[in-house]
């Protein structure tokens, strides 16, 4: 087994860079519009909004959201990448030896992912997330026998868990963790193919099953904190799953992507339609897996029709002035319908330019899924897709491309001594 | 009827399957190869066809689908309106999990009854076992004998230069 290096020449990395700077300038000019369409706009119509404790959605709220969603999202795919090669380890996979080194890179945008969290979060957590307002958790004003009137006894009830500290220390501890586990894999990985030898593959798999404990508490209580807690009053317990499902299928998408994009450019050479036929298969299965989790928590609302719980829905469809209705729908179209008839044959699966177009059309769908998930309530109608939107977006997947082939092109693409790369090698299904 | 029919007999599957892409370049069709298990890429090399069954599947699927929808449809909202739970007659989606279950089910039971019907697999079905070692531990290559046509020393040759560790002749009432 030889060795093979990624070159990322000074024209790609240049590449990335102008993608970034053409992000700050789309995103300057975005925020020049807003900052200059806003003002009188908002001045009128939003005394009921003010009077529930929002404040009228300012260009600073905008990029906020922005900064958190993207983070979010590239966050999550990041660790998808760690949770991918845990799960490999897990089950004595051989058939993704060869391609284990993509996942495995992704997973160097999280310490970036976690600076940004905190800093957005301490920035701006006022306008992303409403229990962070002192005033809802006092049952009387100053006096002390006046009530307040801005006491919301539901958000003062989960005060246990949704504090501004414990929130941070648990955002610091996941990602702490996270990277922890993400360097100690890696390590092991380099490791291995320095030295050789078996010890290295067993310790990965202690390693990781040790790492999936840690992820199947924090995926869900994550998913929780920084995505469920936007609509403080709503709660469903299949959101963890779906966040995750959300993540999953991304970071699959992702995965994919770039086997076939480093195929492509000469690399990767052992890696054949097999090995695309099971990542085409993982992105087959887990774009229906998500609509399963979707459809799941949909229609129980939608059947049970409890006016807390169908709220949520509501504002996504009829609600907002029926605002987020096309993405609602576009939602399930891109990550479901399409994935699901596309990819339904096996010459789909093992073709790279199918796999390019369902596997772009899935990261579009699923930012679009988060963009749902936290836009609603928090921009209201105020919500569009922009230069804001465009340039944050362009910025995170610039500097995401920049520390992906980074990592890549710090060891071989063939883990030379793993001890079932030859395995990989000789996949057939 | 009886057919008469070669048996190379092989006890290494590498060695089986290059015997298996030789024979058949060397322009001898091969009736059948009998392995106690399923052996990888044997597919390819005896140039077997690929099932046509996920097509069956597709369009029991979409059978399962329409009648599930056409069903709930036409009772709920045509044969005997009901309203539950303050829905609409047709609540599409209520209907997704039936709809998604008979999809599935026509689906599965197309695929095994089209197979079935194929094979004609039934429970009067006789195997011809060729060779009993080809249940325990060795390989069957069968080559039909076509009177007058096929030169049986030449093809007794082909089989044993490709590795075959006996070569039988074998007649099967069909």
């Amino acid at each position: 087994m030889t060795e093979e290096r990624l070159i990322i020449s000074r024209k790609t990395t240049n590449k990335f860079f102008l993608m970034i700077a053409i992000g700050v300038v789309l995103l300057i000019a975005g925020i020049i519009i807003a900052a200059m369409s806003s003002g009188g706009h908002h001045a009128e119509g939003h005394g009921e909004a003010a009077a529930a404790g929002h404040e009228a959605a300012h260009w600073s709220k905008r990029l906020y959201m922005n900064l958190w969603l993207n983070n979010v999202y590239f966050t999550g795919i990041a660790l998808v990448g760690v949770f991918f090669v845990a799960v490999q380890y897990v089950a004595y996979a051989g058939w993704s030896v060869l391609i284990k080194r993509i996942p495995e890179a992704m997973g160097y945008y999280l310490p970036i992912g976690g600076a940004v969290m905190l800093i957005t979060f301490l920035l701006g957590g006022h306008d992303i997330f409403h229990w962070t307002h002192d005033y809802l958790y006092n049952q009387f004003l100053e006096d002390g026998v006046t009530p307040n009137p801005q006491y919301d006894p539901i958000i003062a009830g989960k005060a246990p868990y949704l504090n501004f500290w414990f929130f941070l220390i648990r955002m610091i501890a996941y990602f702490v963790l996270w990277i922890l586990f993400f360097n100690w894999l890696r390590r092991n990985s380099i490791s291995e193919d320095l030295h050789g030898g078996t010890d290295y593959y067993h310790k990965s798999i202690r390693i990781s099953a040790m790492f999936l404990v840690v992820f199947g508490v924090t995926s869900s209580t994550s998913a929780w904190d920084w995505v469920l807690s936007i609509d403080t009053h709503w709660f469903s317990t299949m959101f963890g799953w779906y966040v995750f499902a959300s993540w999953w299928v991304s970071g699959l998408s992702v995965i994919t992507l770039a086997v076939i994009v480093l195929k492509q450019n000469g690399y990767l050479k052992l890696v054949n339609a097999n090995h695309l036929h099971d990542l085409g298969k993982f992105v087959f299965a887990f774009s229906i897996f998500w609509t399963y989790i979707w459809f799941s928590q949909f229609m129980l609302i939608w059947y049970a029709n409890i006016p807390e719980e169908s709220l949520y829905f509501i504002e996504r469809l009829g609600g907002n002035g029926g605002h987020f209705k096309w993405i609602f729908f576009t939602n399930l179209l891109i990550n479901f319908a399409f994935p699901f008839l596309v990819l339904m044959t096996r010459d789909a699966k093992r073709q790279m330019i199918m796999l390019k177009i369902v596997t772009i059309a899935i990261l579009i769908g699923h930012w679009l899924d988060f963009y749902l998930m936290m836009m609603p309530g928090t921009m209201r109608t105020d919500a569009g897709i922009g230069f804001i939107e465009i340039g944050t977006t362009l910025i995170f997947l610039g500097v995401y491309l920049i520390t992906f082939t980074k990592g890549l092109t710090k060891a071989s693409l063939v883990p030379v001594n793993h001890p079932f790369v030859e395995e990989s090698v000789h996949h057939h299904v | 009827m009886t057919k008469k029919f070669v048996l190379g007999i092989y006890d290494d599957e590498d060695v089986l399957l290059q015997a298996i892409e030789n024979v058949r370049a060397a322009g001898t069709n091969i009736y059948e190869v009998f392995s106690p298990y399923p052996i990888h890429g044997i597919d390819d090399v005896l140039g077997i066809k690929r099932s046509r069954l996920p097509i069956v599947a597709f369009f029991c699927g979409l059978f399962g689908t329409s009648f599930a929808l056409w069903m709930q449809i036409w009772m709920l909202g045509f044969d005997w309106p009901m309203i539950i739970g303050g829905k609409p007659h047709i609540a599409l989606p209520a209907f997704i999990p039936v709809t998604f279950e008979l999809t599935v089910l026509c689906a599965a039971f197309g695929m095994v009854i089209t197979f079935f019907i194929v094979t004609k697999l039934k429970p009067s079905f006789k195997v011809n076992v060729f060779d009993k070692r080809s249940t325990d531990d060795k390989f069957v290559m069968a080559i039909e004998v076509k009177e007058g046509v096929t030169n049986m020393p030449a093809l007794n040759d082909l089989l044993r230069s490709n590795g075959a560790i006996e070569v039988n002749e074998k007649e099967v009432i069909k």
